[in-house]
C-alpha cells in the first residue's frame, strides 16, 4: 500500500474520533471544535522539540579531521613511492 | 577483526562516481586497501570525463594495484549520480555492492563494519547513519546542523522511513536488491539518495545501520541556500505521494 493511503487512513481515523466526540458531547462541544487545531499545534511543538533536542546532542566528531590528515600523509607517502602523482587537484 | 572472522566468500564491488578527484581517488583507493585486506573486492571508477586528469591517475593506480581490482568504467561527460550508480553495476561482478563518495568524506576505516554488521544480520542493506552514537559530522556551523536536523525531522515525520540518516550516501547493497530499486528512482542529487533508501523500505527489505563519521570535505561552502531547500522540500513531497 502505498505510503500516503497509510497516512491518509490514519487521518480519516482521527478525524472520525473527533466527529464522534462531538456527537456524544461528554466534552462541552466548544472545546470539542478546537481539538484539531491543538493537535495541529501540539505536533507543531513536539517538531520543534525534536529539532532542538537533535540538535543539542548532534554528535561531532572533531578528532576526525585529524585522523584523516594523518591518513592522507600517509596515503601520499605511499603512493608517492609507488610512482603514483599526488600533486594536489 | 580477529580470530573469529568467518569465512567471507562474498565479493564486493565498490562504486565510486569521481569528477575532478584527481587526488582524492588516489587517497581514497589507497585507504581502501589498507582496510580491506582480506576481503575480495573490486573499485569501479565512473569518471565522467573529467578534465583534472583523473583517469590518467586512475591508470597509475591500476598499474599499482592490478587493473582487474580497479576497473575505470568512465563517461564521455558528467551525466549524474543515479545513471553512474547504473554504468557502474553494469559492470560490477561482485554480489555485493558499495556506493560511497570519492572526496573522503565517507573513510574506508567503515567498511569492514559494513561488512561484518550485514554478515551477522543478513541485511539487504546496510546504510551508514551519521545521526548516531558513534557517528558524528564534522565541519558543519551551527546553521547547516540547524537545517539538517530539521530536514531530517520533517522528513521522518512525513516518510516513516525506518532509517535515522535519509541523505547519507555510504552504503552496501546487496547487488540484486540495488538492481531492484534502482530502476524505479528518478530524482536527483541528494534526494535520489532518499528516494532508493525509502523504496527499500517499502519493498520491505531488511536494512541495518552503522555509525559513521562525515568529514565534511567542501571547506566554506554552503551546500544549503534557499533553491536547494526547495529542492528538498519538492523532493519530499514527491516521495510523500510516490513511495
Amino acid at each position: 500500500m502505498k505510503h500516503i493511503l497509510k497516512i491518509l487512513a490514519l487521518l480519516v481515523a482521527i478525524s472520525a474520533c473527533w466527529i464522534g466526540l462531538l456527537q456524544v458531547s461528554v466534552i462541552p462541544e466548544s472545546y470539542t471544535w478546537l481539538l484539531p487545531l491543538y493537535f495541529i499545534v501540539s505536533l507543531g511543538c513536539y517538531g520543534i522539540l525534536m529539532v532542538g533536542v537533535g540538535l543539542m546532542q548532534f554528535p561531532t566528531c572533531p578528532q576526525e579531521a585529524l585522523l584523516l590528515h594523518q591518513d592522507i600523509l600517509e596515503a601520499k607517502d605511499f603512493l608517492k613511492n609507488k610512482g603514483v602523482d599526488v600533486g594536489s587537484n | 577483526m580477529g580470530n573469529e572472522q568467518k569465512e567471507n566468500s562474498n565479493k564486493y564491488s565498490i562504486i565510486i562516481p569521481t569528477y575532478n578527484e584527481r587526488l582524492n581517488i588516489a587517497l581514497l583507493v589507497y585507504l581502501i586497501f589498507k582496510h580491506l585486506p582480506n576481503v575480495n573486492f573490486e573499485i569501479i571508477v565512473v569518471d565522467d570525463g573529467s578534465p583534472d586528469g583523473t583517469q590518467d591517475i586512475v591508470k597509475q593506480l591500476q598499474s599499482v594495484y592490478g587493473e582487474d581490482r580497479i576497473p575505470l568504467r568512465a563517461r564521455p561527460t558528467k551525466l549524474g549520480l543515479g545513471t553512474a550508480y547504473i554504468h557502474g553495476l553494469k559492470h560490477a561482478s561482485g554480489n555485493f555492492v558499495v556506493i560511497m563518495d570519492a572526496d573522503l568524506s565517507h573513510h574506508p576505516k567503515y567498511l569492514p563494519n559494513f561488512i561484518k554488521k550485514q554478515m551477522e544480520t543478513g541485511a539487504d542493506i546496510v546504510t551508514g547513519t551519521r545521526y548516531v552514537k558513534g557517528g558524528g559530522v564534522h565541519g558543519w556551523n551551527l546553521m547547516r546542523k540547524l537545517t539538517s536536523r530539521g530536514a531530517n525531522v520533517l522528513a521522518q515525520t512525513l516518510l516513516w522511513p525506518g532509517v535515522s540518516d535519509l541523505t547519507g550516501s555510504f552504503r552496501l547493497y546487496r547487488k540484486s536488491v540495488l538492481e531492484d530499486v534502482i530502476g524505479s528512482c528518478v530524482s536527483k542529487g541528494y534526494v535520489f539518495q532518499m528516494e532508493m533508501i525509502v523504496r527499500t523500505t517499502r519493498k520491505g527489505y531488511n536494512i541495518a545501520e552503522v555509525p559513521i563519521t562525515f568529514v565534511d570535505r567542501v571547506y566554506g561552502s554552503s551546500k544549503l541556500g534557499g533553491s536547494e531547500i526547495v529542492e528538498y522540500l519538492k523532493g519530499l513531497i514527491y516521495l510523500l505521494l510516490t513511495t
